[in-house]
This record gives C-alpha cells, sequence and structure tokens, in this order.
C-alpha cells in the first residue's frame, strides 16, 4: 500500500516567545492511498492547523511532512506553490469558487494553472462534471447555484488536477442535511472507484459516520486514531462508523 | 490569453468598485488638464500682452545695440532681410523701427522722450498700436505728424492739433531739430511708455535723426510663443550676417521670465496637492479592493496559482482600468478646455478694471497645445501604475493562511 501522507513528530506553536501554545503537538500521521479519512474533534483542538500543515499552506514549527516522498518542510514557498498545484486538492468550508468565472472554467482554472492543453482540459472537465452529477451546469456562474452545487463544482476544482490526495475542510458546515449527504456520496464513490485519497477536518457526524477511519484531536495531540481499514476499489462504501 | 480574459471578468465583478476608480483617474486627468492648460494660457495671454505693449517676440539689431542703445549702432535698412526672415511661416510680421531719444518742448515746458520712427501698418500687426489711440487719428504712410502717449502729452501740456518742439542728437553727432503737428493720442498700460514715448513716420524720423535709411531694429511677431527659440534660430540661419544681433523676448525682459517662473513655481505646489489628492482617490479604491479580495488571493495561492500570475492578473486589471480612465480623461477634456479657450475666463468689476489699466487682457484663456493632454494623462497615468504595485506588494507577502481566515 503507498504511503500518500507521512508526518513525523510535527508541532505548531503559537506565542513561542511568551506563553507558548501547541496548536499540534507532536503528531505522527500516516495516510495511506485511497483512504476516506475524517479529522474530528473539538474546536481549537488543531484540526484545520493540522489540515494547513499537511496542505503546505503552513509550516511546522519542527518535524516533517513526507508526501509521496518529498518533504514539504524543506520546500521554499515557491515550490509549495508548485507542490500544492500538482499533489493536493483542496475543498473549502464555504466552496471558495471565482465568481466572475462558470461552473466548467471554475473547475478548468487549475488545468490553466498546470498549462494542459485545452482538449485535454474539456476532456477531463466533462467527464468530472458527469461524476459530479453537474453536466447541465456547465456554463452557470456559481452565483446561479446552490451551495451544494457550488460545494460539488468546488471538489470537481480539486479532482481536476488528479492530486495526490484531497483536503477537505468542514466541507458540508454551510450544506443543509440533502446536499451534504449528497457530496459526501460523491466523494464516497469517487473514493472508491477511483481510489481517490480525502482527509476531512470536520465536526459533521454525517461526515464522520461516512468515513473509514476517524482520528480524534484533542489539544493538538491524537487521542485516538480508529483502526485503518484496508481500502480495495471494490470494497463497498462503509455508510458505518468503522 | 486566459489570464486576460479573467483579469476583464474580474474588472466588471464589481462594477461600482471599477467606475469609482476609473472616475478618479477620469476627473484627475480633466482637473489636471485644465490646471495645466490654463495655467499655460494666462502666461501665454501675458507673454502675447507684454509683447504687445512694444518688444514684439523678437528683434533684430546691429550688434551692441541692445547694450548701448545709441543711433550710432543702428543699421542700413534691408528689404533683402526682411524678405529672407519673413520666409519662416512662424513669423507674421516683421517692422522696421527707429527709436532714439530727445527733449521735446511746448511753449514752456521740456521733457525727455522716447521717439519711435515706425512703419504704421506693420507696427500695428505688432503692437497693435491703432487701437491705443483714444484722441485723434492713427498715422498714415509719410504722416508729417506726431502721436502723443497719454502722460507726455499731459505734461508738457500738449493737446491734439498742437505743434511739438523736439530737439537732439542726430546720427553721427548731426543736431537733430524738428516741429510736428500732434495727430493723436495714445493710452498705454505701461506706465513708462505712457510717460515716454511719441511714435513718428519711419521716413519723419530718419529725416529728423539725419539717419537716412537706417534703422535701430527690426521687430517681429510670431504665431506660436512655444517655437520662439527655434524661430530665433531659424532668422541666424538666414544669414543675416554675424554684424546682427537676434534677441527673444525673453532675454530683452528678463523681469517677465522671472515672474513667470515665480508663478510657475507656484502652480506647481498648487498642481502638488492635486497629484496628492489623485493618489488618495486612486489609492482608495486599491485598498477597498484589496481587503474585498484578500480572502481570494489567499485560496487561489492556496490551490497553486504562483504569485507572478497573480500579480500579472492585478497588473492587467489595473492597466486596463487606468489606461482606459486616463484616455476617457483626456477625450472629455478636450472639448472643456477648448471652450474656454474661445470663452477664456473672464474677470469683472474693478479687477477687470486694474487689469486694463495696466494693458493687459482682463481674461485666463487655456491652452490648447497637445503637451498638455499628453504629459497630464502620462503622470495620472504614472501615479495610476505606480499605486498599483500596492496591490502587488501585498500579492508578495500574501500567506493563505491569514488571508483566508474570516
Amino acid at each position: 500500500m503507498q504511503t500518500v501522507i507521512d508526518a513525523h513528530n510535527v508541532s505548531k506553536v503559537y506565542n513561542a516567545d511568551t506563553i507558548p501554545v501547541y496548536a499540534v503537538n507532536n503528531v505522527h500521521l500516516h495516510l495511506q492511498k485511497g483512504e476516506f479519512t475524517a479529522l474530528v474533534g473539538p474546536s481549537g483542538s488543531g484540526k484545520t492547523t493540522l489540515l494547513n500543515l499537511i496542505g503546505g499552506l503552513d509550516k511546522p514549527d519542527s518535524g516533517n511532512i513526507i508526501i509521496n516522498g518529498v518533504d514539504i518542510t524543506t520546500l521554499s514557498a515557491n515550490e509549495l506553490i508548485n507542490f500544492r498545484l500538482k499533489n493536493i486538492g483542496f475543498v473549502f468550508q464555504s466552496f471558495n469558487l471565482i465568481p466572475v468565472l462558470t461552473a466548467k472554467e471554475n473547475a478548468e482554472f487549475i488545468l490553466q494553472l498546470q498549462k494542459v492543453h485545452r482538449k485535454e482540459r474539456i476532456k477531463r472537465i466533462e467527464a468530472l462534471f458527469k461524476q459530479i452529477g453537474l453536466s447541465d451546469k456547465l456554463n452557470e456562474r456559481p452565483a446561479k447555484l446552490s451551495g451544494g452545487q457550488q460545494q460539488r463544482v468546488a471538489v470537481a476544482r480539486a479532482l481536476a488536477s488528479r492530486p495526490q490526495f484531497v483536503l477537505a475542510d468542514e466541507p458540508t458546515a454551510n450544506l443543509d442535511s440533502r446536499s451534504a449527504s449528497n457530496l459526501l456520496d460523491i466523494m464516497a464513490r469517487l473514493n472508491k472507484e477511483e481510489g481517490i485519497t480525502f482527509l476531512f477536518s470536520t465536526h459533521d457526524q454525517r461526515v464522520i459516520d461516512r468515513a473509514r477511519r476517524v482520528i480524534t484531536l484533542v489539544d493538538g495531540q491524537i487521542s485516538n486514531d480508529t483502526a485503518a481499514v484496508p481500502v480495495t476499489h471494490e470494497a463497498p462504501v462503509s455508510t458505518e462508523k468503522s | 490569453m486566459w489570464l486576460i480574459k479573467l483579469a476583464w471578468k474580474n474588472i466588471w465583478r464589481n462594477r461600482s468598485r471599477t467606475l469609482i476608480t476609473m472616475a478618479a483617474i477620469f476627473f484627475a486627468v480633466i482637473l489636471s488638464v485644465l490646471t495645466s492648460s490654463l495655467q499655460d494660457g494666462v502666461f501665454d495671454n501675458l507673454v502675447k500682452n507684454m509683447v504687445s505693449f512694444y518688444s514684439g517676440y523678437i528683434q533684430v539689431h546691429k550688434k551692441g545695440y541692445w547694450d548701448e542703445q545709441v543711433l550710432d549702432n543702428s543699421f542700413e535698412a534691408s528689404y533683402k532681410m526682411e524678405q529672407s526672415v519673413l520666409t519662416d511661416h512662424n513669423i507674421t510680421a516683421i517692422s522696421p523701427r527707429l527709436e532714439s531719444f530727445a527733449l521735446a518742448s511746448s511753449a514752456a515746458i521740456t521733457k525727455g522722450c522716447l521717439v519711435v520712427g515706425i512703419s504704421p501698418e506693420e507696427e500695428n500687426k505688432i503692437t497693435r498700436l491703432k487701437e491705443k489711440i483714444t484722441e485723434g487719428a492713427y498715422l498714415q504712410e509719410n504722416d508729417p505728424g506726431i502721436l502723443l502717449s497719454e502722460g507726455l502729452s499731459k505734461r508738457l501740456q500738449l493737446y491734439l492739433h498742437d505743434t511739438i518742439i523736439l530737439i537732439g542728437q542726430g546720427y553721427q553727432g548731426a543736431t537733430a531739430a524738428g516741429k510736428y503737428p500732434v495727430n493723436g493720442i495714445l493710452k498705454f498700460g505701461s506706465p513708462e511708455l505712457n510717460d515716454k514715448a511719441l511714435f513718428m513716420t519711419l521716413p519723419l524720423a530718419q529725416d529728423f535723426y539725419g539717419a537716412y535709411n537706417r534703422l535701430t531694429s527690426y521687430v517681429m511677431a510670431l504665431k506660436d510663443n512655444s517655437s520662439l527659440q527655434k524661430t530665433s534660430a531659424s532668422i541666424i540661419d538666414a544669414g543675416i550676417g554675424r554684424e546682427y544681433e537676434v534677441m527673444t523676448w525673453e532675454e530683452m525682459m528678463p523681469d517677465v521670465v522671472q515672474h513667470i517662473k515665480t508663478d510657475t513655481a507656484s502652480s506647481r505646489i498648487i498642481q502638488g496637492i492635486l497629484y496628492l489628492l489623485i493618489c488618495f482617490g486612486i489609492f482608495g479604491t486599491l485598498l477597498m479592493m484589496m481587503v474585498e479580495r484578500k480572502f481570494e488571493i489567499g485560496m487561489l495561492v492556496a490551490i497553486g496559482m504562483k504569485k507572478i500570475k497573480l500579480i500579472l492578473l492585478l497588473l492587467i486589471e489595473s492597466v486596463i482600468t487606468v489606461v482606459s480612465g486616463c484616455l476617457l480623461g483626456i477625450i472629455a477634456s478636450m472639448p472643456v478646455v477648448w471652450y474656454l479657450n474661445r470663452h477664456p475666463i473672464s474677470l469683472s468689476g474693478e479687477t477687470a478694471k486694474i487689469y486694463e489699466r495696466f494693458g493687459f487682457e482682463p481674461v485666463f484663456p487655456a491652452s490648447t497645445e497637445t503637451i498638455h493632454f499628453i504629459t497630464q494623462g502620462l503622470i495620472v497615468l504614472m501615479i495610476g501604475l505606480v499605486l498599483s504595485l500596492y496591490p502587488m506588494v501585498k500579492v508578495i507577502r500574501v500567506r493563505p493562511v491569514l488571508a483566508m481566515k474570516r
């Protein structure tokens, strides 16, 4: 099984000079390809900070984060941008689509940054929109889409570049239960059929229930990590907590 | 190409913000062009007034005459020189003069005066002497009479149709004496001229001073004062000879040049304040934009957009907005400047009377020189583009984690 994320002794300290606050404290985390993992914990437990560290959006004060064999803690800011573009897909809580672009253009945007040829871009985007069930909304602006539809476009954007894994920060937080369930179905199916690795930070019980692995953070430390269930592409997607 | 497309879409995403930025630049250009063209127009008018008092834009003398203004430094009239000078299209008129001093007497009073021999028709083209007549008639060719300035007339108590007696030193030490009827009274704005000038026809002056066919200067009027130096150089290039000196009004009236310089300096300060206001206007809209788009910029960097591409995107947005604002401002300022040139701002009441008393037109016309539109448009463009560096600096410093914090 291929290790996608390998974090060793990762710590992030705020106010290091005065009263140090450990947002993430000596965390060890290993994620295999194809995992569908939820990072849970109370507010302030360090979920988003850990997600930011793994996503290369922030630098740890100590420890190493190795993604696909590359220690991202040693990369410069510019190298990190490039690394994120090629290896990590992001889904944010508030969708964060570019309002002036259509749904298709939003998803295509990442591919334009990657300088993917137009024909290949169209092929990929059309396939992705079919998978997320929005083939009829390709040319709609975000403002014309519902919250659930916008988040599905955000998933399409995250997946367009064929990343090593997708980091989703509270992806269902702004959605009603039907849209959230719909979104989770899509992500679970992509995980099952395409073997795409997902790591969520969430409070949402519906996400936790669908996750194969649940990592609980308390005060910046992993307090519980349910046994990682080996994933095979044939395995049915569990709707129960593992 | 997709970056330009995205920039264009971004510009129109928030129409009011874009329109506010463009309006700030638009009005900045109009104000700036107006200030500059009015300032230049007023100076041009001042120069026009000053040169039409007496000096003309350019004079040609025998070398050394300006330092020692005596008849012995006169030169022989040359029709050939007049024609060669007139080949320059910027010269609209050339008038010969013979000037010297004499004692003017009435029955009991004597006073020193400036005697100017002129070619009435040509002189009128340059100094509009005819318009200064308050009594009597203007000189005709070979007129035996003279024109007397108002101040001198009062001092000598000589009025229309009286006879004036002139005594002086003529060319090469000859005695000059004559008596002439007063044909008209002139009123000058300049107190200096008003108290001592006396005009007669050129042949009459040459006869009075015994300086037959001799002149002390050729005085010229120009179409365009901005080409003053070029025209002066072209007269020298026309081969008038080394024995002559060509002087511009700037050389003959350094005090006027100094006045313009001083006034320009204070105008620069006003214009500087205007530019500062323009800076605040544009910067305010940029600040607003950056606050509004902070999250989006953080998100774009997070998903993998290189900062250099993001900077390029913002640069394209700025260039389109600033250039459009500038072009629209230049286009809109053209009819305003043209109108103010044709219908200058007029002073009224006491202020206008004061201006007129000194021989100045009480008007502030705008200059329609293209240079004002180009220079001011470019200055505002540069201000806009330099201020656009602010969002770019913010992009360089952006940290996606901090930028995306709600």
